[in-house]
């Protein structure tokens, strides 16, 4: 391992940010994809040069790129995300039910295994794969036949399938969440799934322990633990060591449970990372200071992580896909902000300094360890 | 019968074209058969202009012609004489929405 490719999506483009292991000299390359909204970019942990980017538009719609050299060079591949059979209908924002409709896709997830196999999340939330590298795309139907599908409503993003984890060694047991329905299991490779939100509380919604309806922000995990989750809610940070058969809050001394990214370091599955966030309708850290909080315990213990962070006026925010970590050594970690900075700590969050400063907003941050 | 087709920015980069784009359309000239045609000569453009499965004109997309608003006349509805003879553009314009 000699070095970083940072993958980021913004809402006016893709770049990327390649460095050494010392992570000090950056090279900037972009915009890819100038003037669209880039919802994600991810490489095969298998190919590094296989990269794909969802770009999506108001206006034209939504695009997949391709590139086989990592990030260099693109080409546009399948764009029909066509939901199989007829959708059905889910809940709007009043309640009332709206015919399932396709609007963009929020994260690629490529295979462990296989750099032609990627899952796709979309809005309005299904679960999507390709088996050629993106030339063609297909539902797999099960998870939107749970039977609570009508249930679900929006987040204030919309409603959107936004997380996919992979067990490490088992490729039929996929975690995802959606928001606003919750965290879903399958083990027959998408087929069926389980609702997995025992033990999550949510204000806002008829039944707060109901088994769906629970606006899931982020789910982490780390390979040498995959029985351990991490999610962040709405409000709360939780934990399961069973697979999500049952959640307990580690929100601990956290000065706001709320937010939205979580990870975990690349070597050590009880530290984890959140961005605390005002509030649901204050979307910027408290009191203008810009701290991730980083738990050596799995959670409950906290502590802030502020060397090389804006510690007065900053009122960015940091959405669910825009942090991320490298496996070097000295692991690496990675968010970017709404304010357009994306900052790198080299050391486990120690000290933290920013890439870029200027981009547009920062939708997503991917790593690859090259 | 060549017909004129001006494209937005995003769209032109999509398709690799620079100015506006030149299209034989065979039988009669209408909203659909120029798009039809634009859409098979650049297939990158399927489902940016109007929705592929349905065909429905996607929300910030409009037409205009001649100086006039086509964006809600019956696809299959004959466009101006001045398109169907290339005297004037047919344009597909991104709404103007800020961003």
């Amino acid at each position: 391992m000699t070095g970083v490719r940072v993958l980021v999506g913004t809402r006016k483009g893709a770049f990327v940010l390649t460095s050494d292991g010392a992570r000090k000299n950056w090279e900037v390359a972009g915009p890819h994809f100038g003037g669209w909204e880039i919802y994600h970019v991810a490489g095969s942990p298998v190919d590094p040069d296989r990269v794909y980017a969802s770009q999506t538009s108001a206006w034209f719609g939504q695009l997949i790129q391709r590139s086989d050299d990592g990030g260099r060079t693109w080409r546009t591949v399948g764009k029909e995300f066509l939901y199989d059979g007829d959708p059905g209908t889910h809940q709007y924002y009043d309640g009332t039910q709206v015919p399932w409709e396709f609007k963009r896709v929020w994260h690629l997830e490529p295979s462990l295994s296989d750099p032609d196999l990627v899952y796709a999340g979309i809005e309005d939330a299904g679960f999507f794969r390709t088996t050629d590298g993106g030339t063609n795309w297909d539902e797999l139907p099960g998870l939107r036949a749970h039977g609570t599908g009508p249930s679900w409503g929006p987040g204030a993003g919309g409603l959107c399938l936004h997380t996919i984890l992979q067990h490490p060694t088992d490729p039929q047991r996929l975690f995802i969440a959606i928001s606003a329905a919750g965290a879903f299991r399958t083990d027959d490779g998408g087929k069926s799934w389980t609702a997995i939100n025992r033990g999550l509380v949510s204000d806002g919604i008829p039944d707060p322990d109901a088994e769906v309806g629970h606006c899931v922000h982020r789910l982490a995990m780390h390979p040498a633990r995959p029985d351990t989750l991490y999610m962040q809610k709405h409000w709360d940070v939780m934990r399961s060591d069973d697979a999500g058969d049952n959640w307990r809050e580690v929100s601990g001394n956290l000065p706001s449970d709320f937010g939205f990214p979580i990870a975990v370091h690349a070597h050590e599955p009880e530290t984890i990372y959140v961005v605390p966030i005002t509030s649901d309708s204050e979307h910027y850290p408290p009191e203008g200071r810009l701290r991730v909080y980083r738990s050596r315990t799995g959670g409950d213990e906290w502590e802030p992580l502020t060397a090389g962070l804006p510690q007065q006026h900053c009122y960015v925010n940091v959405l669910r896909d825009a942090m991320a970590v490298d496996s070097l050594d000295d692991c690496g970690i990675y968010f970017g902000t709404s304010g357009g900075q994306v900052y790198c700590s080299p050391d486990s969050g120690d000290t933290w300094s920013p890439i870029v400063s200027h981009l547009p907003g920062v939708l997503s941050v991917e790593v690859q360890t090259l | 019968m060549s017909v004129r087709v001006k494209l937005p920015t995003h769209l032109r980069r999509l398709a690799g074209v620079d100015g506006e784009v030149s299209l034989d359309v065979t039988g009669e000239v209408t909203t659909e058969t120029v798009l039809a045609a634009l859409e098979a000569r650049y297939p990158v453009l399927r489902g940016t202009i109007r929705d592929a499965a349905t065909g429905r004109r996607r929300a910030y997309v409009r037409y205009f012609a001649c100086e006039q608003d086509l964006s809600h006349d019956p696809p299959g509805k004959p466009l101006p004489p001045r398109v169907t003879d290339g005297s004037e553009p047919f344009l597909v314009v991104g709404s103007m929405a800020g961003g």
